[in-house]
C-alpha cells in the first residue's frame, strides 16, 4: 500500500503506539508521526500498580513492544497545544507543527491530583498515572515508611493498598463511598472486597473523607485530618480520587470534546461541535466516548487497557479504508484488576445494571461470578479468581440474553438471590469512576451540562 | 543486545500457567489465577519467552520477538 498520506498521532503511549504498529501491519507505508508529552517511549500502565510495586519488575522494563518496524518519526518530550482543522496541523508546544491528512488522537487521561497545591506539593504525597510516579512512589515504599494511607478505593488505590500491605506496610484507606470499588462493581460485590481489605490487615475507613494534609514545616507530610475529626500520623499519601481527560489542548478545535472525553461514531471517528462526524480525525483509548448498541447507543467512556487497544486498532484500520470497508468497533468492555492474591475480571458494564445475582462459586471462598442485569437483560458479569468462565458470560451478554440468567452451570449457587445491584450516585464516590456512561445511572432519563475541570 | 520487549493481554489470560513453565524467571502466578510478569527481561531469556509465547494457548502474549529471529 504505497501512500503519501501523512499520518499523525497525538499520544504516544497504549492507544497510540498499537495504532501505529497496526497501520504498519495492515501496510501503510506513508510518512507517520507519533507525538508524546512524556519523554518516553510508549509504556504499559498496569504494571505501575502491581508488579513494579510489588517488585517483580523494574519501571523501566514496562516499555511496550511493537510487533513490526514502525518507522515513525517520534516527537516525544513536547505536547501537542492545538489541533488546527482548517490547516489541518498538529501545533506542538515547542512552537513547530505537524500537519496531517489523517489524525488520530490518543492524550488519554492524567491522575487527578489533590485538589490544594500547598498540600499536593508536600514530600510524601503521591498519584500514580505515569512511569516516573511509580518510580518515585516505588522508592518511596521501599524506604519503609511508618503509614501510609490511600486516598480513594477505586481500582488503583485498592491495588496499591494491596501492594503496600504484601510490603508489610501498616495502610489506612478512606474512601468517600460505602465500600472499595463500589463505583464500579455495585455494593453487593464492593462488600466482599470491604472484606477482602480487611482480611488483610488495610485500614479500611467508609464513609470517610480526607479534610486536608498537614506539613511538619520543612515540606514533609506528616499527618492527614480526615472528617470525623480525627487525624493519622502517615508520611506517605496516595491520592487515588481518579483521573481528568487531556482534552483541553483540543479546545477551539470544533470537536466535541470535554472533560467527558472526544465523542466518535463506532468507528472511531471524531464528531465536531455539531454532531456532524469528522473524516480525517480519530480517537481511541481513555479519551474516546464511543457509543455501544448493546447499551442503548449511550456514549461510554472507559478506562480500559483493553479498551485502547480495541479502538486503536479499528482506528488504524478506518483511517486506511474507506465506506463499506470501514469496520466498527463492537467489542464488550472487558478488564482485570489484581489485588490481595485475587484476579478480577470483568466483562460487560457492571454500573448498567440494576440487578446483580451471584450466580456461581462462592463469595466465603473470593471464587465466585456475579451476573449483573438491567431491565430484564444479563448487562456484564464480574469473576473473582473465576475468570476462566468470563468467556461464557461474554457470549450470554452479546446474544442479550435474560437477566436472571438461566442456565445450567457447574459450581452454580443455589438459590439464587437475586438483589439490587446498589450502585451508587457517582457523585458521592472518593474515586472517579474508570467507566463513565454519559456521566447517569441507566436508570436515570435527564442530561447535564458539566464545566471543565480547573 | 536489547532485553526482551512483552506484553500481555490480561483479558484474554485464562491462567493456565503454560507460560510460568516455560520461562519461570519471567512470568509467575500470584495467588490462584492473577499472572505477574517482568515485561522487560534480559536477553538472555529471549528464546524462553518465545517459547512462551508460542505455547499460550490463547495467544496472549505480545513480544518485540520477530519470527526471523527465531533460532528453530
Ligand atoms: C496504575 C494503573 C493501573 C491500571 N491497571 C489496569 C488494569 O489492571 N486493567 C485495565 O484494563 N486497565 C488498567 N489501567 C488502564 C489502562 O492503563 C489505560 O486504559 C490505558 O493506558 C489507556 O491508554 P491510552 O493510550 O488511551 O492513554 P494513556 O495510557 O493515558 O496515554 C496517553 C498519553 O498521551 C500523553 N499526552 C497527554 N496529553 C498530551 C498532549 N497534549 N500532547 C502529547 N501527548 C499527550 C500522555 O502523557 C500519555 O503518555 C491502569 C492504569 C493505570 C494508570
Ligand atoms: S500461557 Fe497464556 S493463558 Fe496461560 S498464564 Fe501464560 S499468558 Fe495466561
Amino acid at each position: 500500500m504505497s501512500s503519501d498520506m501523512r499520518v499523525v498521532i497525538v499520544g504516544a503511549s497504549l492507544a497510540g503506539l498499537r495504532a501505529a504498529d497496526e497501520l504498519r501491519r495492515l501496510g501503510f507505508d506513508g510518512p507517520l508521526t507519533i507525538v508524546g508529552d512524556e519523554p518516553y517511549e510508549p509504556y504499559d500502565r498496569p504494571p505501575l500498580s502491581k508488579a513494579v510495586l510489588l517488585g517483580i519488575m523494574p519501571p523501566e522494563h514496562a516499555t511496550l513492544p511493537a510487533r513490526t518496524d514502525l518507522d515513525a518519526k517520534w516527537r516525544l518530550g513536547v505536547p501537542a497545544t492545538a489541533l488546527d482543522l482548517e490547516d489541518n496541523r498538529v501545533v506542538l508546544g515547542d512552537g513547530d507543527s505537524v500537519p496531517f491528512d489523517k489524525v488520530l488522537l490518543t492524550t488519554g487521561v492524567r491522575a487527578r491530583p489533590w485538589p490544594k497545591p500547598e498540600e499536593s506539593d508536600l514530600d510524601g504525597v503521591f498519584t500514580v498515572r505515569t512511569l516516573d510516579d511509580s518510580r518515585r512512589l516505588d522508592e518511596r515504599l521501599s524506604a519503609g515508611p511508618g503509614h501510609v494511607l490511600v486516598i480513594g478505593a477505586g481500582f488503583t488505590g485498592s491495588e496499591i493498598a494491596s501492594v503496600c500491605r504484601e510490603r508489610g506496610l501498616s495502610v489506612t484507606v478512606t474512601e468517600r463511598g460505602p465500600a472499595p470499588l463500589v463505583g464500579a462493581l455495585g455494593g453487593v460485590v464492593a462488600a466482599v472486597a470491604a472484606d477482602m481489605q480487611r482480611d488483610h490487615g488495610v485500614d479500611l475507613r467508609c464513609g470517610i473523607t480526607v479534610a486536608r494534609l498537614e506539613g511538619d514545616g520543612q515540606g514533609r507530610l506528616r499527618r492527614a485530618h480526615l472528617s470525623d475529626g480525627t487525624a493519622l500520623d502517615v508520611d506517605v499519601a496516595v491520592v487515588a480520587q481518579g483521573s481528568i481527560r487531556n482534552t483541553e489542548w483540543l479546545a477551539g478545535s470544533g470537536l466535541a470534546a470535554g472533560p467527558r472525553g472526544v465523542a466518535c461514531d463506532a468507528g472511531c471517528r471524531a464528531f465536531d461541535l455539531n454532531g456532524l462526524v469528522t473524516d480525517n480525525v480519530f480517537v481511541a483509548g481513555d479519551i474516546a466516548r464511543q457509543p455501544h448498541p448493546l447499551y442503548d447507543y449511550q456514549l461510554i467512556a472507559l478506562e480500559h487497557w483493553g479498551n485502547a487497544i480495541g479502538q486503536a486498532e479499528v482506528a488504524a484500520h478506518n483511517m486506511i479504508h474507506e465506506g463499506l470497508h470501514r469496520r466498527p468497533h463492537l467489542d464488550i468492555p472487558a478488564f482485570w484488576s489484581s489485588q490481595f492474591e485475587v484476579n478480577i475480571k470483568s466483562v460487560g458494564i457492571p454500573t448498567y445494571s440494576d440487578q446483580v445475582v451471584v450466580s456461581q462459586g462462592s463469595v466465603e471462598e473470593r471464587r465466585f461470578v456475579a451476573a449483573y442485569g438491567f431491565r430484564g437483560r444479563l448487562t456484564a458479569a464480574v469473576a473473582f479468581n473465576h475468570g476462566r468462565w468470563l468467556d461464557f458470560y461474554r457470549g450470554l451478554i452479546e446474544s442479550a440474553a435474560a437477566f436472571p440468567p438461566d442456565f445450567a452451570v457447574m459450581d452454580r449457587t443455589d438459590p439464587w438471590e437475586v438483589r439490587s445491584s446498589e450502585l451508587p450516585d457517582p457523585a458521592i464516590l472518593s474515586h472517579g469512576p474508570t467507566v463513565s456512561v454519559t456521566g447517569h445511572l441507566p436508570t436515570e432519563r435527564h442530561v447535564e451540562f458539566v464545566s471543565a475541570p480547573k | 543486545m536489547m532485553d526482551v520487549k512483552l506484553v500481555v493481554d490480561l483479558n484474554r489470560c485464562q491462567g493456565y500457567a503454560q507460560c510460568v513453565f516455560l520461562a519461570p524467571h519471567v512470568f509467575t502466578l500470584h495467588g490462584e489465577e492473577s499472572l505477574l510478569y517482568d515485561a522487560g527481561p534480559d536477553d538472555g531469556e529471549r528464546e524462553r519467552v518465545s517459547q512462551a509465547a508460542a505455547a499460550c494457548p490463547v495467544q496472549a502474549i505480545t513480544t518485540d520477538i520477530r519470527p526471523q529471529s527465531h533460532e528453530q
